[in-house]
């Protein structure tokens, strides 16, 4: 069980703001005193550049930051800490992949799959690659209740000239959670040579993510969304893989050897960390881990799912006719992230007026602009629950929502 | 303060100039990207003067109260009087202090009004 107050006072940002009642950490979680810390030790302690120095510090910093790349492996089930990329976030991962590889196997007889239910970061980059080569994009439709459509045909959809399948582990408007390990399976046993690129941003700081379970190729994810800082994203990749793609950019750090004439290319996964990377922000995210980790997934997901399923209650029962409530209908189906949209007052309007309150949601179209096309929406208000949420938070939430469709 | 004093309010709930016009000699449409919002706007001139502007489309409080005022102030103006008015001057209008994500809503009208202040040809003189 958690125990919210005891957990609130790990979030230095409450004491700051105590009447703060944040719903956004879809868009970004707040961060515990022990990853600050850590940020606070790298700069104060040993801030040196990491993998060249022969002297203390240098090889203190260097010595931090890789612990994370094992700690990051051993959180996700990696095979080994080298098939570990720290990038900037979920964005720069899924691009790595779609340059460094998608432009090697793809061509004008191939077709890349993806969802209409993809945050943009996990869209465009397959759209342009497909684009770019004459490729064929087929994207997967959802259902009513924003569940992947025809999942039990995937021999429809996916076929021997499918070379990408791109997939979100869960929705960041719906709150799904997709049966990736099935749909994985299913897809390697249409075409064994498919490769599969999962976005898990929206599912890691949730539950807990095994990438041998899953079955996938290659794994994206950011830290910020799971306690850790900004800045940080995470590539995980098959390590064959790795060492068959091409770099993704070209500089310091990367490489062996230099001539003139050629360049020699260090292993993954450094041979992809170009340029002095996010050092302290890396070193931190490992206390984000170890947070997570103390708290136990297990016992985040039954708390935001208790917190769903109270928010769902009380929103259909007290709202009725009022609110139009996007997603699975039942809390086991998602994570803790509920769109909604009222009727008579625009998202834009909602959020403000709730930030009057000091309630912070979202509004707009959370970087899923197919996905709000295809529901024929405009802009929908969001709400999204982690460990520092309470029922108390839904009440005021709840009462709030009601002032507002008052007001307006 | 709240942004939402009973004046944008009403002028949400009942908006002024809400409609379609018959015989529209100019007819513009802008949006929000950031949320989809879109706004028509059409006007009937005489010479240089605005005689007759209507608004229409779905927005939030700010930018369909904005467009509600705006419209009120513009009607009898001349153009080239219009043609003058600047962001600043929305901002007045409203009285509020808005966040920077909460401009473009209230500028939207704005926006509208300048696009078909350009689509029409500038009057000699």
């Amino acid at each position: 069980m958690i125990n919210v107050n005891q957990i609130k006072k790990d979030f230095p940002i409450f004491q700051h703001d105590p009447s703060l009642v944040y719903l956004d950490s879809c868009a970004t979680s707040l961060k515990p005193k022990q990853v600050i810390d850590k940020i606070v030790e790298y700069y104060s302690q040993y801030c040196a550049n990491i993998m060249r120095g022969i002297y203390k510090i240098s090889e203190k910093a260097t010595e931090e930051y890789e612990d994370t790349r094992k700690v990051v492996a051993e959180f996700i089930n990696a095979y080994k800490p080298e098939e570990i990329i720290f990038t900037r976030n979920t964005t720069e991962s899924i691009n790595l992949v779609a340059y460094a590889l998608g432009r090697q196997i793809i061509d004008s007889d191939s077709e890349v799959i993806t969802s209409i239910m993809e945050h943009h970061s996990n869209f465009i980059p397959w759209q342009q690659l497909a684009f770019e080569n004459a490729a064929l994009l087929k994207v997967i439709d959802v259902d009513e209740e924003g569940c992947l459509k025809n999942m039990d045909r995937l021999e429809q959809i996916v076929t021997k000239k499918t070379k990408i399948l791109a997939l979100t582990y869960v929705s960041n408007v719906f709150g799904t959670i997709n049966p990736i390990k099935e749909i994985v399976r299913k897809a390697k046993k249409i075409n064994p040579q498919i490769i599969t690129v999962i976005d898990a941003a929206q599912a890691v700081p949730h539950f807990k993510v095994d990438v041998q379970n899953l079955g996938c190729d290659f794994l994206a994810f950011s830290s910020h969304k799971m306690f850790g800082p900004t800045g940080v994203g995470v590539l995980w990749g098959r390590y064959d893989l790795l060492e068959k793609m091409y770099p993704f950019q070209y500089g310091g750090e990367m490489i062996e050897e230099v001539t003139l004439e050629k360049s020699v290319f260090q292993k993954p996964p450094h041979k992809y960390e170009a340029g002095t990377p996010n050092i302290a922000d890396v070193i931190a995210f490992k206390e984000a881990i170890f947070y997570l980790k103390q708290i136990g997934a297990d016992n985040v997901r039954t708390h935001e799912k208790n917190l769903t399923y109270y928010a769902l209650k009380r929103l259909n029962e007290e709202l009725l006719g009022k609110i139009k409530i996007f997603g699975p209908r039942k809390a086991d189906d998602r994570v803790g992230v509920i769109s909604f949209s009222v009727s008579g007052v625009h998202p834009h309007d909602i959020a403000q007026f709730l930030d009057e309150k000091n309630i912070a949601i979202r509004a707009g179209y959370h970087c899923a602009m197919p996905l709000h096309f295809f529901l024929n929406e405009g802009a929908t208000a969001r709400v999204s629950f982690q460990v520092y949420n309470s029922e108390e938070d839904v009440d005021k939430l709840v009462e709030e929502l009601k002032e507002a469709i008052r007001t307006f | 303060m709240s942004m939402y004093q009973d004046i944008i309010l009403d002028h949400y709930r009942n908006p002024r100039n809400f409609g379609k016009l018959e015989k529209a000699d100019h007819t513009v449409s802008v949006s929000n990207p950031l949320c989809g919002d879109k706004i028509s706007m059409e006007i009937i001139e005489e010479g240089d003067i605005i005689h007759n502007i209507a608004f229409s489309g779905e927005g939030c409080a700010i930018s369909k109260a904005a467009a509600s005022m705006l419209t009120e102030y513009v009607k009898g103006k001349s153009k080239d009087e219009l043609r003058k008015l600047d962001k600043s001057f929305i901002m007045e209008m409203l009285g509020l202090e808005l966040s920077p994500n909460r401009i473009k809503c209230a500028l939207l009208s704005w926006e509208a009004l300048i696009k078909i202040l350009s689509s029409t040809p500038l009057t000699a003189g």
